[in-house]
This record gives C-alpha cells, sequence and structure tokens, in this order.
C-alpha cells in the first residue's frame, strides 16, 4: 500500500504540474527536498547516537527491564505476543514516555530499538501483530504536554495559551484508544482469514 | 506555565544523570556500552537515507505541484458535511503526510484566527493529539527492513482520522462551538 501512496503522490504531482504550469515549482521542490532528506538523516546522528548510546546502558544495567515491570499488567495485554521479560517491552516504554514528555527527539531512537527487538521476535519482512500495533499507538500520539504548540500559541500573545493541555490529553487518549480498538478488529480480522 | 517548562528543561538531564548512576551502581562499562550503542546509532541513520528521501521527494513534488491544495479543495465539502469546519480541512488532511507543513498550517491558523479563537484552539489540539503517519511508519519500517506493512497503514490512518474527530468533539464540548 505505502508503494502506491507513494507512486501515486509523485505520479499525480507532475501530472498536475504540466495542466497548471507549476513545472518549475516542482523541479524546484525536488531537489530542495532531496537536500532537506540528506540534511535531515545527518541531524539524525546526533539524537540516535546520544540516545540508542544511553539506552545501552539502561538496557546492560536493567533499568529498562525495571521499567517494563512497572508497566507489565498493561503493556502484556496491548502486545500479547511479547515475552514480558524481553527487551522490546523496555524499549516499548521508553518510546512511549518519551513521546508523553514531547520529548521527539529522544522517542525516534527508542521507536528504533523497539522495532529491532521485536523483528528479532519475529524475523520475516511481514509488519508482526506487535509491530502494527506499536505503530498504531505511536500515530495516534500521546502526548501530554504539546510543547510545540504552547510555544506557538505564546508566540500569537494567547491569554492562556496552555489551555489546550486538557484538551489535547482528552483527545490524545480517544484516539489512542480508538487506534488500539480499530488494531484489535483489524487482527482479529486477520487472523479469521487465516493468515 | 512555569511548571511545564521547568518539567521539560528538566527532565532530560535528570534522566541522563539517572542511567549513568545506576549504570556505574551495576558496575555497567558505562562509556564502552554507550560507544557500542552509539555505533549502532551511526548505522542507523544512514541505512534510514534512502527511505526518508524518497518519501520526502514525493510528498515535495505533491505539494509543489499544487495538487495537495486541490486534494484538499475537493475534500472539504465533503467533509464539511459531518461537521469538520472547512478552514480546519487542509490541516486535517495534512497531518498524516507531512510533519513541517502541519506544523506551518497550524501556525498559520494560529495566526489568523487567533489562539484563544475556536479555529485556534482546535488547531492545537489537533497538532498535539496526532502524529504523522506516514514518516512514522517510513522511518520504524524502514529501519529494520519491513517491505510488507499488514494492516499499519489503514490503522495508522484510521487512528488519524479518529483523532481529528476526537478533537473537534473534545474542542466543541470544553470551548463551546
Amino acid at each position: 500500500m505505502v508503494n502506491i501512496i507513494w507512486v501515486m503522490m509523485a505520479v499525480i504531482g507532475i501530472l498536475y504540474a504540466m495542466f497548471n504550469g507549476t513545472m518549475s515549482d516542482v523541479n524546484k521542490a525536488l531537489f530542495e527536498s532531496a537536500d532537506d532528506a540528506v540534511m535531515l538523516s545527518i541531524s539524525l546522528i546526533s539524537v540516535l547516537v546520544f540516545w540508542i548510546g544511553l539506552m545501552k546502558i539502561a538496557e546492560a544495567s536493567g533499568l529498562l527491564e525495571g521499567m517494563a515491570k512497572l508497566f507489565r499488567p498493561i503493556i502484556t495485554r496491548l502486545f500479547p505476543d511479547i515475552p514480558p521479560n524481553h527487551p522490546a517491552m523496555g524499549y516499548i516504554l521508553s518510546n512511549v514516555s518519551a513521546n508523553m514528555f514531547g520529548l521527539g527527539n529522544a522517542a525516534t531512537p527508542m521507536g528504533i530499538k523497539a522495532m529491532q527487538e521485536m523483528k528479532e521476535l519475529n524475523p520475516s519482512e511481514e509488519a508482526s501483530r506487535s509491530m502494527i500495533t506499536f505503530l498504531a499507538i505511536n500515530t495516534s500520539s500521546v502526548t501530554l504536554i504539546p510543547t510545540t504548540v504552547i510555544a506557538i500559541r505564546m508566540k500569537y500573545e494567547s491569554i492562556a495559551p496552555t489551555e489546550i493541555v486538557a484538551t489535547t490529553i482528552i483527545a490524545t487518549l480517544i484516539s489512542t484508544f480508538g487506534a488500539v480498538l480499530v488494531d484489535r478488529l483489524f487482527y482479529s480480522l486477520r487472523s479469521r482469514r487465516g493468515q | 506555565m512555569g511548571i511545564i517548562t521547568t518539567v521539560s528543561t528538566w527532565i532530560i538531564p535528570c534522566i541522563i544523570l539517572l542511567v549513568l548512576l545506576v549504570g556505574t551502581w551495576k558496575r555497567v562499562p558505562t562509556y564502552e556500552t554507550f560507544v557500542e550503542g552509539g555505533k549502532e546509532g551511526v548505522k542507523l541513520a544512514f541505512s534510514l537515507l534512502p527511505f526518508l528521501l524518497g518519501m520526502m521527494v514525493a510528498i515535495a513534488i505533491f505539494r509543489a505541484s499544487g495538487a495537495m491544495e486541490a486534494f484538499v479543495s475537493l475534500l472539504s465539502p465533503l467533509l464539511g458535511l459531518i461537521g469538520v469546519p472547512s478552514e480546519i480541512v487542509p490541516l486535517a488532511l495534512v497531518r498524516p503526510i507531512s510533519g513541517t507543513a502541519a506544523l506551518g498550517m497550524t501556525t498559520e491558523l494560529i495566526g489568523t484566527y487567533g489562539p484563544d479563537s475556536f479555529i485556534g484552539r482546535l488547531a492545537s489540539t489537533m497538532q498535539g493529539s496526532t502524529d504523522t503517519t506516514l514518516y512514522i511508519i517510513t522511518v520504524y519500517f524502514g529501519a529494520v527492513g519491513i517491505k510488507r506493512m499488514g494492516d499499519a497503514l489503514k490503522v495508522g490512518l484510521i487512528a488519524d482520522f479518529i483523532g481529528i474527530i476526537a478533537s473537534i468533539i473534545v474542542v466543541s464540548i470544553v470551548f463551546g462551538g
């Protein structure tokens, strides 16, 4: 499906530009975005090196495992196919907590580590059940403190920049809960088809 | 606000402190372990490059050609039928595709309508309660070489939709439509 979406965006964009005379914009955007992607990957090096390095220490010292133990009741229900003491649980928890505090930079390395651990449990090119659940929780976002939004609101002189924190938390809880339900629904459809 | 800024500036140094102290206490060779993990990080960043580049170029073509705008205006009346305010529709559609574009739109909406308007509050809430699904899928699945992603994209996009609808309902109830 990602193949279709990817091709569609590029093909529709180029065809649209042919009829709307925006071809020069497309040309410019093409090379600029390729440049941006390289810059983004390079700027990712610093966070990836730092957080994966630090989390290795946390893993070796048993800190990740301890955290996983603390939240075991919730997390084993969400990810029934991951053994409770597996390091994947620790990384999933670190990713979710980093997201909660709006530490996007720290969340990505933990998320990738979590995916790697899940892949070791299920070494195939197909996404496993727990990977899809993890993705659903991530895309529905679990922000408790939307720092960037608060900063923008302050810049535009809001009377109460933080008043959206409560609505954001409620909306986030609803969407995460919904995402888990949808994930479960799709999973049961998949297993009914016998895949 | 004071507490929130304090928490967000203190939290990362405190995590580092905790990890280093526990590591030392448990006799982990801290520096060597850190460097080991760091090497993994370098490799990872480079292996992600083609995934990010491919996705970002396609999004850029779609956006720069004006097709994204046309797509948004095509869907606006449809979403208006289920009560989605037309001003917010572009943000709702762009949020799963591009994080930077969505942040730009949120800033624009807050600037145009004011941070304390209904649209301003709605845009703020939406920005915080959804995430860039395409980016997350690209990075997370790209990093571990998942080629067949099953229902992941469908589930992710539905999750975004739920987040958007939830934001509209919650903001309407709390602040009044």
